[in-house]
C-alpha cells in the first residue's frame, strides 16, 4: 500500500484519484471534512471557489448518476465544464486516449474526469497528460468516488450527520457490510472492499462462484466470502446490492431464476435476516432482479441519499484536484 | 577476412567441457586455434583483443525473436533487431514467422534470409507451420526445409486443432526439424490480457488461466506418444516460452518418459511476476503473461535441473504509441535481446548460483542443438568464429534509450544487470564493441 502511494505521488499529478488505494485514512478524513464544509457554505461563496477553472468530463461509457453529479458539482463550484463522449467526438474516428487527453489539455482543461470501459485507462490518461485525473469508473477496476460517497452514506445513516466529517481507522469498528451480486465485474465492489476495512469495517462479499471467484480474497484483510446470502445478511449492518452487468458477462451463462431465488434482496428475506440493515445500491438497479422494488423504496433504503452524497463528495474531489484550499 | 587474436581470457565452452584460460585465433570466419595461454604469442593478427579478466564464450543463440520485417518495419527491421542482438552478445537469432505477410513460403523465407536485409548477426528463421498461421493447412515443409527452415511454428498463435498439430509433427519429423509450439488454448484466453489470479482480480482485468498453457503442452505430448507408437517416427516438440509450473511439470514427465521434447524459458518469466504490472504498465504485458511467484520459481528450478533446455528472449518490439494505450488494447510483447544475458547472470548465476558454464550452455550450446545448427554453439577448432566476450562481474543499469532496437518496450528500463558484453564477434567479424 505504501509503495503504491509512493509511485502514485511521483508519477501522477497531485489531486488525482485513480484508485481508492491512493488515499490514506487521513486523506479520506480530509475529503469528508471538505465535503461537509462545502455543504454548509452559502451557494454564492461556493460558486466562487473554482470560478474560471476548466473541467473536462470524458465519458467512454454511459452514465447517469456519476456524470450528472460531477457536472453539477463542478458547476456549483463555478467551474466551466465540457462533456466529451465517445459517441460524439473524434474518438469514434479512432483518436487514442492519449491524443484525446492532450487535446483537452490544449483546450485548457485543468482536470479530467474519466469514465472508461478499460480497466486502468485513468492511469494512462494521467501519465500522458500530467493533469489531475478523477477516475469516474474504469472497466471492472475501480470507482473510488463511489466508495467515498458510500462511506459518507454509511457514516451518516449509522452514526448521524455530524459523524461524517472525519474518520479514523476505527470509525467503522463493529460494522459489517455485505456486498452482494456481480462482484467479478464490479468496480464499486472493489473500491468499497479496498476502502471500508481500512476504517474498521468487515466486508463480506456474497455471490455465486461465477460472479465471485475466490481470488477476491486477495483484495486484502477484512474481506471474506460467504456464498449463502441469508447467512451473510444475518451479520449485516449494511446490505449493498449490485446489478448483474450483462454488458460484461462475456459469454458467462447465468440462470437468472436461480440467481433471484438465492440472491435477491426482497421483503421476506429482509424481514427474516436483516430487518434493520441499511439497504444500498450504487445504481443502476434492476428492480425485480437483484433487489425487489418495495425494498428499494422502503424505509431502510439509502439509495437516493447515496446519489445526494455523490454530488457532495464529488464537489470535494474537484476542489482537491484543482488544488484549492478551503478553510474547513 | 582479417585474423583476430583473443588473448588472456577465460574460455567457457560447455560443449567441449572447457572452463579454463585459453587464447584463440580466428581466421576466415572460423576458429583456427584454441591454445593454452602464451602458445599463440608471436602470431600475427590484424586485431588482438586483450580479454584479461573477461569471459570468452560461444556467441549467444536465441531461437525466438520477432524482427518485424517484412511489414512492420516501424517496430523493427532485420538490421536493427540483429544489431540489438549483437549488443546483447548474440551471434545467431531465429526469426519467427508472424511478419506481414506471414513467412509461409520458400520465396518469403528466402527474401527474409537474403544478405541484402543486412543482418548484423547470423539469421535463421522458422517459417509458419500452417498457411498464414491460420491453423488449417500445413505449409510446404519440404520446400521450406530446403530453403533453410530450422523448424516450424505458428508463433503468436498455437496450432490448436489436434489433427493439424499431429500432421505438423509428422511432417516435421520427416524433415528432421522441430515443431515449435506457442502453447495457448485460445478458447480459454479470449479477452484476457494478463495471468488469472489475485492481481488480475484487483486490477479488474480478465486473466489467462494456467490450464490454457498446460493443456496444450499435455495434448502435444500425447500426440508425440501416439506418433512414436503408431508411425515409427520420433518427432521433436519444442515448447516455446514456458511460463507455468504445471506445463513445466508435464515437460519434465515427458522427458522422463523418453519423448523428444525441448523447451525454452524467457528471461522475463524467470525474473518477474504479474505484480510487475503495477499500475497497468503495458511494458509488463506479454503472452504468455507474467505469472505468480510459484511459477517463476518453477522456471528457475527447471533451468537449474535441466528440464528447461534453453533461454530464449521472445524479443517482441512494439512502437511507443502502441504501448501507450489502455492495458487491454496494448499489444503483447517486450524487447529482450539486450537484457537477456544481464538478467540470466543476475538472477540465475548470482541469485541461484548456477555456474557460468551452465548459463553459457543455456544460451548457446543448447539452443544450437535444438535447431541443429552445425558449427555453432561451441568453439572447437574449425567451428564458426561466433564469440561473445563479457565481464561476468560487471554490474550496470539498462537504459532503454541506448537500445539498438527500433523499439523501447521493456520492463527492464533502469533495471540492474549483471555481466557486461565487451565484444561480439560473428563469423570472425566484430559486430559489437562495448565499453
Amino acid at each position: 500500500m505504501t509503495e503504491t502511494a509512493r509511485t502514485q505521488s511521483a508519477r501522477y499529478a497531485t489531486g488525482s484519484l485513480l484508485s481508492i488505494r491512493d488515499l490514506s485514512v487521513e486523506d479520506v478524513s480530509a475529503i469528508l471534512g471538505l465535503t461537509a464544509r462545502l455543504q454548509t457554505m452559502h451557494p454564492a461563496e461556493r460558486s466562487a471557489i473554482l470560478a474560471g477553472r476548466r473541467v473536462a468530463l470524458l465519458f467512454y461509457e454511459s452514465s447517469t448518476r456519476t456524470r450528472t453529479s460531477f457536472e453539477l458539482a463542478a458547476k456549483s463550484l463555478g467551474a466551466t465544464t465540457t462533456l466529451v463522449s465517445d459517441k460524439s467526438s473524434s474518438i469514434e474516428k479512432g483518436e487514442s486516449l492519449k491524443d484525446t487527453g492532450l487535446t483537452l489539455r490544449a483546450l485548457g482543461a485543468e482536470c479530467i474526469i474519466l469514465r472508461h470501459p478499460a480497466s486502468g485507462a485513468p492511469f494512462v490518461l494521467a501519465r500522458e497528460t500530467g493533469l489531475p485525473v478523477l477516475n469516474a469508473g474504469d472497466g471492472m477496476h475501480e470507482h473510488p468516488s463511489q466508495a467515498l460517497l458510500d462511506l459518507r452514506t454509511i457514516l451518516t445513516r449509522l452514526h448521524g450527520e455530524s459523524s461524517a466529517t472525519s474518520v479514523s481507522a476505527a470509525s467503522l469498528q463493529g460494522v459489517t457490510v455485505v456486498i452482494t451480486g456481480d462482484i467479478l465485474h464490479s468496480r464499486v465492489a472493489r473500491s468499497n472492499a479496498l476502502l471500508l476495512p481500512r476504517l474498521g469495517a468487515r466486508v463480506i462479499l456474497c455471490g455465486p462462484e461465477k460472479l465471485l471467484p475466490k481470488e477476491a480474497l486477495g483484495l486484502g484483510p477484512g474481506v471474506e466470502i460467504e456464498r449463502d446470502f441469508d447467512r451473510a445478511l444475518k451479520r449485516a449492518q449494511v446490505a449493498m446490492m449490485l446489478r448483474i452487468q450483462k454488458e460484461r458477462l462475456a459469454g458467462l451463462e447465468l440462470d437468472l431464476a436461480d440467481y433471484i431465488d438465492r440472491y435477491q434482496l426482497n421483503a421476506e428475506r429482509q424481514a427474516a435476516c436483516a430487518p434493520k440493515a441499511l439497504v444500498m445500491h450504487p445504481g443502476p438497479m434492476i428492480r425485480g432482479l437483484e433487489i425487489a422494488g418495495d425494498v428499494a423504496d422502503g424505509p431502510n433504503s439509502a439509495i437516493e441519499e447515496q446519489v445526494a452524497h455523490g454530488l457532495a463528495v464529488r464537489s470535494a474531489l474537484l476542489v482537491r484536484a484543482l488544488g484549492k484550499s478551503v478553510t474547513v | 577476412m582479417s585474423d583476430i587474436l583473443i588473448l588472456n581470457g577465460r574460455l567457457v565452452d560447455p560443449a567441449n567441457g572447457i572452463d579454463a584460460p585459453r587464447d584463440l585465433l580466428l581466421r576466415n570466419g572460423r576458429v583456427a586455434a584454441v591454445e593454452s595461454p602464451g602458445t599463440l604469442r608471436g602470431v600475427e593478427a590484424a586485431e588482438t583483443i586483450d580479454a584479461a579478466g573477461l569471459i570468452v564464450a560461444p556467441g549467444l543463440i536465441d531461437v525466438h525473436v520477432h524482427l518485424r520485417e517484412p511489414g512492420q518495419t516501424y517496430k523493427e527491421t532485420i538490421a536493427t533487431g540483429t544489431a540489438a542482438a549483437a549488443a546483447g552478445g548474440f551471434t545467431t537469432v531465429v526469426a519467427m514467422p508472424n511478419t506481414v505477410p506471414v513467412n509461409d513460403t520458400a520465396a518469403k523465407l528466402e527474401w527474409m534470409l537474403d544478405a541484402t536485409r543486412n543482418p548484423a548477426v547470423k539469421l535463421f528463421a522458422m517459417p509458419a507451420a500452417t498457411i498464414g498461421s491460420m491453423g488449417v493447412e500445413l505449409t510446404d515443409f519440404d520446400a521450406l526445409r530446403k530453403a533453410g527452415a530450422v523448424g516450424f511454428t505458428d508463433d503468436g498463435k498455437p496450432v490448436l486443432e489436434d489433427h493439424v498439430m499431429l500432421a505438423a509433427l509428422v511432417a516435421a519429423a520427416r524433415a528432421e526439424v522441430p515443431v515449435s509450439q506457442h502453447a495457448e488454448d485460445t478458447r480459454l484466453t479470449g479477452g484476457c490480457s494478463m495471468n488469472a489470479g489475485a492481481v488480475a482480480f484487483r486490477l479488474g482485468l480478465r486473466g489467462m488461466p494456467v490450464e490454457a498453457e498446460s493443456s496444450i503442452v499435455e495434448r502435444d505430448i500425447r500426440l508425440l506418444r501416439d506418433i512414436e507408437s503408431k508411425e515409427g517416427l520420433r518427432p521433436h516438440l519444442h515448447v516455446q516460452h514456458v511460463s507455468t509450473a504445471r506445463a513445466m511439470e508435464a515437460i519434465r514427465a515427458a522427458k522422463r518418459e523418453g519423448l523428444h521434447v525441448t523447451c525454452e524459458v524467457a528471461p522475463h518469466h524467470f525474473t518477474l511476476t504479474d505484480e510487475a504490472i503495477g499500475d497497468y504498465d503495458t511494458h509488463a504485458k506479454m503472452n504468455p503473461p507474467l505469472r505468480v511467484e510459484s511459477d517463476r520459481a518453477a522456471m528457475v528450478a527447471a533451468l537449474v535441473d535441466g528440464t528447461a533446455d534453453c533461454i530464449a528472449t521472445d524479443h517482441a518490439p512494439h512502437a511507443a504509441h502502441e504501448k501507450e494505450q489502455e492495458f487491454e488494447r496494448a499489444p503483447n510483447g517486450i524487447t529482450g535481446l539486450e537484457t537477456a544475458l544481464g538478467l540470466a547472470l543476475r538472477v540465475l548465476h548470482r541469485g541461484q548460483g548456477l555456474s557460468l558454464s551452465r548459463i553459457v550452455s543455456l544460451m548457446s550450446a543448447a539452443p544450437a542443438q535444438i535447431v541443429s545448427l552445425a558449427g555453432r554453439g561451441s568453439l572447437a577448432k574449425g567451428h564458426f568464429a561466433d564469440i561473445v566476450i563479457f565481464d561476468a562481474g560487471a554490474t550496470w543499469t539498462y537504459d532503454a534509450k541506448t537500445t539498438r532496437s527500433r523499439s523501447r518496450n521493456t520492463p527492464f528500463d533502469g533495471a540492474e544487470m549483471r555481466g557486461r558484453v565487451k565484444a561480439t564477434i560473428c563469423e570472425g567479424r566484430i559486430v559489437y564493441r562495448g565499453n
